[in-house]
């Protein structure tokens, strides 16, 4: 062999190697948090640790309920936000907005998209909680439901676009309108994406901390009502993992682990919705 | 039922005088700036089926949903002219009431996904049907020859049955609104040679209660199943004669240099 064809060889084969690696390294990320999250975590996993309020510290047994109640609470009002903005936005510009309209609206909400989240929890903050004049549920959910907008408006788009012009045709054959196609042929056509953008978008903005702690702040008892401060998961995590205590360490990285199964179980369950979406297009 | 009397437009017109279901006179068709349709004039008679032959783009298509108005869903499309139903400009109707009266079948089988009944329930839901749904839809399977076939599988969804079957499941899905002419555009192109005789077969009894205009690449189909046929060609009709006189005495050269297969 003529050293070129060595030389090429082992070039090939260092390439190849880096390659590999990057894409282990990237693999491994989600591994190492996983485990480390198990390592530290899967200690404080009591049944208690599901059903108990915080403990004061140097006191054992306490838990995380209220967070895990608050941040299903926070969901639902960004939901309650996200989903109607989102989906009949997608509405419009896949179905009536001129190709001038459905740009511009494209684009800011990408630009949305793309607006830090602290910015949007002081965006929150100056408009519900400063006019209510303190911390509220109602201000973290307006808060994550702006962050689920451009999510659930650029996915159900898509997914609305891919709904065959012939079915579209197939309805409007028979009498039906315009709104009617989309109520009764087109969304339904589009359900599974629609669910799976939902809940991808949920799974998002359950993570989310900085948009949290000048708007719903935390709560260290049940809350009542949603007119008042609430505990949520992410932000438990973070004022805990600032403490001092070593208990309060554990319990952060239980926390953690919670909160990275929920967004795994989410993630996995849309999997499914949009197999089993392909597999009725068949 | 009106009859209405041949207009002044069509000068090769030799159809019989039969009672005239739709009339289509001096209908030009534009496409942004380019125009698809010539001054087409056309008599489609009531319970008969007509069918539209020509080169691909010569505007068959374009004719035929025309018919429905069903170019409205494009963008930047103009037309002028005359189309009447019974009697009625159909531009001066409201749109879903006459799609309703005006069905449509299109080249690829389009069920919605949605079960075999659902499908065939869609049109009288949506448009607030009265009386028992479930003989609407059996009523409407029976006619479109696919009852026997999915009487057993009815909540089944429609995309489990072969490309026949669902071109069969569209046709009922067209009827179960009653339409009085129903609109073929190539129904058979994506099917295999027995489905397609199953669906010529079908049409032929079809015609009993409702008037079929077809458009078709085949011109053997257009023998077998129409009674009249129009010959299309660059946006013009060229020639419309009863089906036998187009196909053996043509009288315009251009539609017999097409049917003898020297172009097209």
């Amino acid at each position: 062999m003529s050293l070129r064809i060595i030389w090429r060889k082992t070039v090939n084969v260092v390439m190849l190697s880096l390659t590999g690696l990057c894409a282990l390294v990237t693999v491994s990320a989600l591994f190492v948090i996983l485990g480390c999250l198990a390592w530290k975590g899967a200690t404080s996993l009591h049944w208690s640790f599901f059903t108990n309020l915080p403990a004061p510290v140097g006191e054992s047994g306490g838990g995380i309920a209220n967070a895990i109640v608050g941040t299903g609470k926070l969901l639902m009002l960004a939901a309650l936000v996200g989903i109607p903005v989102g989906l009949l936005g997608a509405v419009y510009v896949a179905e009536f907005a001129s190709a001038t309209s459905a740009f511009f609206v494209r684009y800011a909400t990408d630009l949305l998209n793309g607006v830090p989240s602290i910015v949007i929890g002081i965006f929150a903050y100056i408009v519900v909680v400063l006019s209510m004049h303190h911390f509220s549920a109602l201000a973290g959910g307006f808060a994550l439901g702006v962050m689920m907008v451009p999510i659930i408006l650029r996915s159900c788009e898509e997914f609305l676009r891919a709904v065959p012009r012939s079915l579209r045709e197939g309805a409007m054959a028979v009498g039906a309108s315009k709104w009617k196609t989309i109520a009764t042929v087109v969304i339904p056509a589009a359900s599974s994406g629609i669910l799976t953008a939902i809940l991808l978008s949920l799974a998002r903005v359950a993570g989310e901390t900085a948009p949290l702690v000048f708007t719903a702040y935390g709560n260290q008892f049940w809350p009542h009502g949603l007119n008042e401060p609430a505990a949520a998961l992410p932000v438990v995590i973070y004022n805990y993992a600032l403490s001092p205590y070593d208990d309060w360490h554990r319990q952060a990285w239980a926390a953690g682990l919670v909160l990275i199964v929920l967004v795994v179980v989410t993630n996995l369950l849309t999997r499914v919705l949009l197999q089993r979406q392909a597999m009725g297009r068949r | 039922m009106k009859v209405v009397t041949a207009s002044p437009g069509a000068a090769k017109e030799t159809a019989p005088d039969l009672a005239m279901r739709m009339l289509v006179s001096d209908l030009n068709f534009y496409y942004g700036k380019t125009q698809a349709l010539f001054n087409v004039n056309l008599r489609i008679a009531t319970n008969q089926v007509t069918a539209l032959i020509g080169p691909s783009g010569c505007g068959k298509s374009t004719l035929l949903r025309t018919l429905n108005r069903m170019y409205e869903t494009l963008n930047d499309t103009r037309l002028t002219g005359e189309i009447l139903l019974d009697g009625e400009d159909i531009l001066k109707q409201d749109v879903t009431r006459l799609r309703r009266r005006v069905g449509m079948l299109f080249q690829r089988p389009n069920p919605f996904p949605k079960s075999i009944y659902d499908n065939v329930a869609y049109g009288p839901r949506i448009n607030g049907h009265k009386g028992s749904l479930d003989d609407s839809v059996e009523h409407s399977l029976r006619r479109a020859a696919l009852w026997d076939e999915v009487k057993d599988r009815l909540n089944r969804s429609a995309y489990g049955l072969s490309g026949g079957q669902q071109q069969r499941l569209c046709i009922a899905r067209a009827l179960a609104v009653d339409p009085e002419v129903l609109l073929l555009d190539e129904p058979c192109s994506a099917l295999d040679p027995i489905s397609t005789a199953k669906i010529e077969e079908l049409l032929i009894q079809l015609k009993e209660n409702c008037t079929i205009v077809i458009v078709t690449h085949n011109m053997q189909q257009a023998a077998r199943v129409s009674d009249s046929t129009a010959f299309m060609l660059t946006g013009e009709l060229v020639e419309f004669s009863p089906t036998p006189q187009l196909f053996t005495t043509p009288t315009d050269p251009r539609t017999e240099a097409y049917i003898t297969g020297r172009f097209g």
